[in-house]
C-alpha cells in the first residue's frame, strides 16, 4: 500500500468521526478549558465569552474561600455524600433481593407482569414523579393528608414544609424509581449462572436457602461490587432531577433536600452568580474525578475487563 | 428458562411470600398513575373541597375541556416534544455510529487518542457552569429548537456500548473481503456495517428516543420562549407555578363557560396527556429496553 493510498484510507474513517469529534471538542473539552473560570472574577459584560474570559482578573482562590465559608458549602457536601451512600446500599441490598426472589417464581406470567410494573417508574420523567407524589403529598388535597391522617383524627403534615420527613421520601423515590432497572442487571447475571451447580447442590441434599446463600449470592458478587465501585465513583455527583423535582423546590427543606447540583444550578440561574456557582461546580468536578479514579482503581484490581480505563 | 422439579423448588410459604412482595411494590407503581387519571376525569368542586380520591365522587370532563380550550399551547409543546426526539435519535444515531465504527478498526491511526477523548468524558467532565457559558455564549444554544438537540447527541456511554457491538458483530473478514471486492469505507459502512448491527443501533435509539421525550433538563437550562416548551416542561410549569396555564387564557375560558379553570383536575389532566405516550408506547418497547439492557451487561 503506498503512503498516499494509507492517507486515504485513514483520510475516510477521519471523515467519518467529525460530526462526534466537533461535537465532543465543543460540549466536552471546551468547558473543561473553562473551568478556569472559578479563578477568575468571571462578568457578563455582555460580548463574546473570549473577550468576558480575557476581560476578567484572575484572582487565585478568592471563589472557593468564599463558597467553603458559606454554610451551604457543608450541608451540600454532607447531603449529597449521605444520600448517594443510602442509595448505594439501600438500593443494591433490595434490587439484589427483589432479583433473588423473582428469580424463584415458577408462575412465569404472573413474573411478566411484576417486571413490567417495576420497571415501570424508570422510564418516567421525575417531573411525571413529581406530580405522582404530588398526589399523596398535597397538604391540603393529598391521599396521605385526605385518607389516611384524617380518618385517624390526626392533623395533617405540611410535607412539602417539613423537613423531617425528606429524608426517607427521597430515599424511597430514588429506590422506587430504579430498582426495577438495577433488578433486571442483577437477574440477567443470575440467569447466566450455570444451572448444574443448582441440581448438584439439590442432590446433594442442599435446601433452596444453603443454594442461595452459597450459590447464587457468590456468583452475583463480582457485579455487584462492580455497581456499587461505580456508584461509589459518581458519589460526589446528585441526581438533580431528584433533588429539585421531587420536592418541588421548596425552599422549607433545603436542608436536606439541597445538593451540590441544585445549589450549582440555583446559584448560577436564580442568583446568577457564576464565580460562587463556578467554585462549587469545579470542587465537584475534582472530587468527583478522585473518587471516579480511585474506584475504577479497584474495579481495576478485581476485574480489569470492567474497568472504565 | 430453568425447569421447576420436585425437591428443589422454594416452599409454598415462601412463595406466596414473593408474589405478596411483588404485588405490594407492583402497586405501589401503577396506583400513583391511577390516582392522576381519576384525578383528572373529577369534578373540580370535589376535589376542592374533599381532596384527592382514588376513585372519582363526581365525574367531570371540565378539565379536559378546559385542555381543548387549551390547545395551541398543548400542540405545541407536543410538536417541540415529537421533533426534538424524532430529529435528536436520527441525528445522535448517526453521530454515535460515525465516531464509534471508526474506533473499532485497528487500522485506523487515531483510534487510541479518540478513544482516549471518549472515555476520559466519562471521567471528568469541566461541571455545569462552564458547560452553561460555552452552550449559551460560544455555541449560542439559547432560545432555539438546536438548544434542546445538539447537548443530548455525542453520549460517550452510547460510543462505547456501540463500539462494543460493532466489534462483536462484524467479522474482520467480512470488512476484508469487502475491501478486496473494492468497496470504500463509506460504502462498506453504509451497505455492510450499518445493516449487520441494526439490533445494536435500535437498542441505542430507543435509550436515546427516552431520554429526548423525557427530557426536561435541557429546557430547564437553556430556554425561556414559551413558544419551545416541550411536553415535560410545560407539565413542570403547571406544577410549579399552579397558575401558569391559567393566567394565559383564563379570562377566555371563564367568559365562554362563565367559571374559573379548574386549576386542580387541569393540571392532573394534562400530566395524563404528558406521560401518558410514554405508558402507552411502554408495553412494546419494553422486551427490547431490556434485551438491549442485558446484552450491555454481558458485553460491556
Amino acid at each position: 500500500m503506498t503512503r498516499l493510498a494509507r492517507l486515504y484510507k485513514n483520510g475516510a474513517l477521519l471523515v467519518m468521526t467529525l460530526p462526534g469529534l466537533a461535537l465532543l471538542l465543543a460540549l466536552h473539552y471546551l468547558p473543561i478549558g473553562g473551568i478556569l473560570i472559578a479563578f477568575k472574577n468571571y462578568s457578563l459584560s455582555g460580548g463574546s465569552f473570549f473577550r468576558n474570559f480575557a476581560n476578567s482578573p484572575w484572582i487565585g482562590f478568592d471563589n472557593f474561600e468564599f463558597f467553603l465559608n458559606t454554610p451551604d458549602a457543608f450541608i451540600i457536601t454532607r447531603n449529597t455524600i449521605l444520600y448517594n451512600l443510602v442509595f448505594i446500599f439501600l438500593g443494591t441490598a433490595i434490587s439484589v433481593f427483589l432479583a433473588v426472589a423473582f428469580n424463584e417464581l415458577r408462575n412465569r406470567r404472573m413474573a411478566k407482569i411484576y417486571q413490567t410494573t417495576i420497571l415501570l417508574p424508570y422510564f418516567l420523567s421525575w417531573i411525571a414523579v413529581s406530580y405522582l407524589f404530588f398526589g399523596f403529598l398535597s397538604a391540603d388535597k393529598g391521599i396521605l393528608n385526605q385518607l389516611v391522617f384524617e380518618p385517624l383524627g390526626r392533623e395533617g403534615v405540611d410535607w412539602y414544609n417539613r423537613s423531617v420527613y425528606w429524608p426517607y421520601i427521597l430515599v424511597f423515590a430514588n429506590v422506587w424509581k430504579y430498582a426495577g432497572y438495577n433488578c433486571i442487571i442483577y437477574l440477567a447475571a443470575i440467569i447466566g449462572i450455570d444451572n448444574d451447580y443448582y441440581e448438584a447442590a439439590a442432590l446433594d441434599g442442599a435446601s433452596k436457602w444453603q443454594q442461595i446463600r452459597y450459590i447464587t449470592i457468590p456468583s452475583l458478587s463480582t457485579v455487584i461490587t462492580l455497581l456499587v465501585l461505580l456508584g461509589i465513583g459518581r458519589m460526589f455527583f446528585a441526581d438533580f432531577g431528584l433533588f429539585y423535582q421531587v420536592p418541588m423546590n421548596s425552599g422549607a427543606i433545603f436542608d436536606v433536600t439541597n445538593v451540590i447540583d441544585t445549589f450549582v444550578y440555583r446559584a448560577l440561574i436564580n442568583s446568577g452568580d457564576i464565580g460562587m456557582s463556578s467554585a462549587a461546580s469545579t470542587f465537584q468536578a475534582f472530587v468527583g474525578f478522585i473518587l471516579v479514579v480511585l474506584s475504577n482503581w479497584i474495579v481495576k484490581r478485581i476485574d480489569s475487563e470492567k474497568a472504565i480505563f | 428458562m430453568k425447569v421447576s422439579y420436585r425437591g428443589n423448588a422454594i416452599s409454598q410459604t415462601a412463595n406466596t411470600a414473593i408474589h405478596a412482595i411483588f404485588i405490594v411494590i407492583g402497586l405501589s407503581c401503577v396506583v400513583p398513575l391511577l390516582l392522576v387519571i381519576a384525578v383528572s376525569f373529577s369534578d373540580e368542586q370535589t376535589i376542592a373541597a374533599n381532596g384527592y380520591r382514588f376513585l372519582p365522587e363526581k365525574l367531570s370532563l371540565d378539565a379536559y375541556r378546559y385542555l381543548w380550550q387549551e390547545g395551541r399551547t398543548i400542540l405545541n409543546a407536543y410538536a417541540v416534544t415529537i421533533f426534538t426526539t424524532v430529529v435528536g435519535t436520527i441525528l445522535s444515531l448517526a453521530v454515535i455510529s460515525t465516531f464509534a465504527y471508526p474506533l473499532t478498526r485497528k487500522d485506523f491511526s487515531y483510534r487510541k487518542l479518540f478513544l482516549f477523548l471518549v472515555v476520559f468524558t466519562l471521567l471528568f467532565n469541566g461541571g455545569l457552569v462552564p458547560w452553561y457559558l460555552v452552550t449559551t455564549q460560544v455555541l449560542h444554544l439559547k432560545n432555539n429548537i438546536w438548544a434542546l438537540i445538539v447537548p443530548h447527541l455525542f453520549n460517550g456511554w452510547y460510543v462505547m456500548i456501540m463500539k462494543t457491538y460493532f466489534q462483536t458483530t462484524i467479522p474482520d473478514p467480512v470488512l476484508e473481503s469487502a475491501k478486496i471486492d473494492g468497496a470504500g469505507e463509506f460504502r462498506t459502512f453504509l451497505t455492510i456495517v450499518l445493516p449487520l448491527s441494526l439490533p445494536g443501533l435500535a437498542t441505542i435509539g430507543l435509550f436515546s428516543a427516552i431520554v429526548f421525550w423525557n427530557d426536561w433538563w435541557l429546557p430547564l437550562m437553556l430556554i425561556t420562549n414559551d413558544k419551545l416548551l416541550n411536553m415535560q416542561y410545560l407539565m413542570y410549569k403547571a406544577l410549579s407555578f399552579a397558575d401558569y396555564l391559567s393566567n394565559a387564557s383564563g379570562q377566555n375560558y371563564g367568559s365562554i363557560m362563565q367559571l374559573s379553570p379548574p386549576a386542580l383536575t387541569f393540571r392532573m389532566a394534562l400530566a395524563v396527556v404528558g406521560i401518558g405516550p410514554i405508558v402507552l408506547a411502554y408495553p412494546f418497547f419494553q422486551k427490547y429496553f431490556v434485551q438491549g439492557l442485558t446484552v450491555g451487561a454481558v458485553k460491556g
